[in-house]
């Protein structure tokens, strides 16, 4: 359990995380969201004790992490990408976390074993790989066998099968009952691995729900219809309050209105029908919504042509 | 220790070039180097073995939930985490870096190989040269000028012990594991001063020998029973060892390796030239206060400089500076974001 409350970070003038108030619970995979730049970073630093929050407080299992007695067999982190002495080996690496914590020397080769670094573990970790370095620094946050899991960005620089590993290990975990916080400024990549989702832009929080609700929620959720009656059925599912777009390619979006409603119209007027498919907006588009407003740094282009594009 | 080098170099100059004595030093050191070469080679190769991994092993399928994430299957110690589990934990950081190993060899190679040029140079052209040229010769401190120098690879060793893991991120690896900074800074520096005190007294004590070995007749040598003798051997390895300590606060304070690093060099090497420059009666009451003219009078036995501080006070000395800067690192290391 990772509780957030009024959380607060100032660098100088510029406000890192403005407020921030979320809990992360036991048993679910929670996505960390927000576009680069908007604190995920800042804030997993504060939750682990590594940056003083200006304001605020954030406790891990009810106690700041400076209070832990056991840190490394409480919590466990991946924070950065390869957060390890390159002239060190994995094992040696891995050997001095399990001494500060007095974690049998076993544990070492069993989470080498893991993460499938054994064949590499007498070598220097400055030669890994992104991937391996990635691997590592998983093998580090699972060490002691922690309740509490935070991954910053974990899937970065990942190739495909080391993307869908990852996104395993983080359901299995969960799964196991743990709490694992795991930040991301891809939505797509959270949908197919979160079950809630704490979004942030600026520092601020802009929400924290389900994805499922986040989707529902979307106002991009429509139904396409296409057929040849086209403008008759248009006609007779806006009496029904639907809001009809006309696309380009003749077919009809229908937004107000779901799937069955759609084809119950349809019917009852005889329409003959040759598509009726209800389109979720992806996570992404969701999350572009959302965060829209709350990007901190525009591509130069887009704000200046904006205007003069507008009709 | 400019001004030590200096001697040194005079020493050699003073007899017209070098004689077979300076080949016989220039010999223990390509020794020395050609093994530390070879060990290297060594680890090099069982580097270079194939870097194929196995894929993880903790997935199964596509279900998702098969995770085999092993539990530690042993309850959590009563207690929590003590002095003595960073005490290992700094230790086996300290010996799983190669450039440990590096500096150490660099000071041993520097100890050893200078303390023999300039003993056996020494020997080799003792009959030349004018009447009364041996007067107030120190063959204590010519035997310990190696060590002397090898004062720069402790310091490495002590800026690289932090300034590492800041470079590299470990730093924050440690904090997540052990989130009481000041017990971290403790333990790495009781394990690095241990290294440090024992690895320079063991190079400091060699040099001696080695290099009264090389001062046979007609040259005099000492004996550790010779007046200041012992006081000088022992006080050369406490002062490197100070120093090294002294380096890693430095690194604590600073963070960056170059910036830390450079400090120290300028703190031995700069300093000296800049108090120079000051009028003489100002200068030389300033320069006692200096490492180099602290470490000066540590090796004489020739009897006391009235510009230095005695042996033992100048080392209390160095040692408030070692603790000061480490002092200042520690509320910084606190204070700041890891």
């Amino acid at each position: 359990m990772i509780e957030a409350r009024g959380l607060t970070k100032h660098y100088g003038a510029k406000v890192a995380v403005d407020g921030l108030t979320f809990d992360v619970r036991p048993g679910a995979v929670t996505g960390f969201l927000g576009p680069n730049g908007s604190g995920k970073s800042t804030t997993m630093r504060m939750i682990m004790g590594l940056d003083a929050p200006t304001r605020g407080t954030v406790t891990v299992n009810g106690q700041r992490f400076s209070d832990l007695r056991w840190p490394l067999r409480e919590v466990g982190a991946l924070l950065e990408a390869k957060a390890f002495h390159p002239g060190r080996t994995a094992r040696a690496h891995l050997t001095m976390l399990a001494q500060t914590n007095r974690l049998p020397a076993r544990r070492v080769d069993d989470l080498l074993e893991l993460v499938g670094l054994s064949a590499v573990a007498d070598q220097r970790a400055g030669k890994f790989s992104l991937g391996m370095g990635q691997r590592l620094g998983i093998a580090a946050a699972l060490l002691g066998d922690p309740g509490v899991l935070l991954f910053d960005e974990p899937v970065n620089g990942l190739d495909p099968d080391g993307i869908r590993w990852v996104r395993h290990l983080l359901r299995g975990l969960a799964a196991e009952g743990r709490t694992v916080f795991v930040s991301s400024h891809l939505m797509s990549e959270m949908s197919l691995t979160a079950d809630e989702v704490v979004i942030i832009g600026r520092g601020r929080l802009i929400e924290q729900t389900t994805i499922g609700d986040l989707l529902a929620r979307s106002a991009h959720q429509f139904v396409r219809v296409r057929s040849p009656q086209a403008a008759s059925l248009a006609g007779a599912l806006e009496r029904d309050g639907a809001t009809v777009t006309v696309e380009d390619d003749g077919s009809l979006s229908v937004r107000g209105l779901d799937g069955p409603a759609v084809g119950e119209v349809a019917a009852s007027l005889g329409a003959t029908l040759h598509e009726l498919s209800p389109q979720s907006a992806s996570l992404e588009e969701a999350f572009m919504e959302l965060t829209d407003s709350s990007v901190d740094y525009r591509g130069a282009t887009a704000s200046t042509t904006t205007p003069t594009e507008a009709p | 220790m400019t001004e030590l080098l200096a001697t040194a170099h005079a020493a050699l100059v003073r007899h017209g070039g070098p004689g077979h004595g300076l080949r016989f030093g220039l010999l223990i050191v390509v020794v020395l180097v050609v093994v530390a070469v070879v060990l290297i080679q060594r680890q090099r190769r069982k580097d270079r073995t194939t870097m194929e991994v196995a894929s993880p092993t903790a997935v199964t399928g596509d279900g998702g939930t098969s995770v085999a994430v092993v539990g530690l299957a042993e309850p959590i110690p009563t207690g929590h985490y003590h002095f003595g589990d960073l005490l290992r934990a700094e230790w086996t950081k300290l010996r799983t870096v190669r450039s440990t190993g590096w500096t150490l060899l660099i000071t041993v190679v520097l100890g050893l190989g200078i303390s023999a040029i300039a003993t056996a140079e020494t020997r080799a052209h003792w009959a030349s040269g004018p009447v009364g040229q041996h007067v107030g010769f120190d063959p204590t401190a010519t035997s310990l000028i190696g060590i002397f120098v090898a004062q720069f690879a402790v310091g490495a060793l002590g800026v690289l012990a932090m300034s590492s893991e800041y470079s590299s991120g470990t730093i924050r690896t440690t904090f997540s594991a052990a989130p009481n900074r000041l017990r971290v800074l403790l333990a790495k520096l009781v394990v690095f001063g241990v290294l440090a005190v024992v690895f320079a007294e063991v190079v400091s004590f060699a040099s001696f020998f080695l290099g009264q070995a090389l001062l046979t007749s007609p040259a005099t040598h000492a004996t550790l029973s010779s007046p200041g003798a012992l006081r000088a051997v022992v006080g050369c390895g406490l002062f490197v060892a100070a120093l090294g300590v002294l380096a890693l606060g430095l690194a604590t304070m600073m963070r960056f390796t170059a910036a830390a690093l450079s400090t120290f060099v300028g703190i031995l090497l700069i300093a000296p030239l800049i108090v120079q420059a000051l009028p003489t009666s100002l200068s030389e009451e300033i320069r006692r206060f200096l490492p180099d003219r602290i470490g000066a009078a540590i090796l004489t036995t020739t009897g006391p400089s009235p510009f230095a501080f005695s042996p033992w006070v100048g080392l209390g000395v160095l040692a408030l500076y070692a603790v000061g800067v480490n002092v200042v690192g520690a509320v910084l290391l606190v204070r700041r974001d890891a």
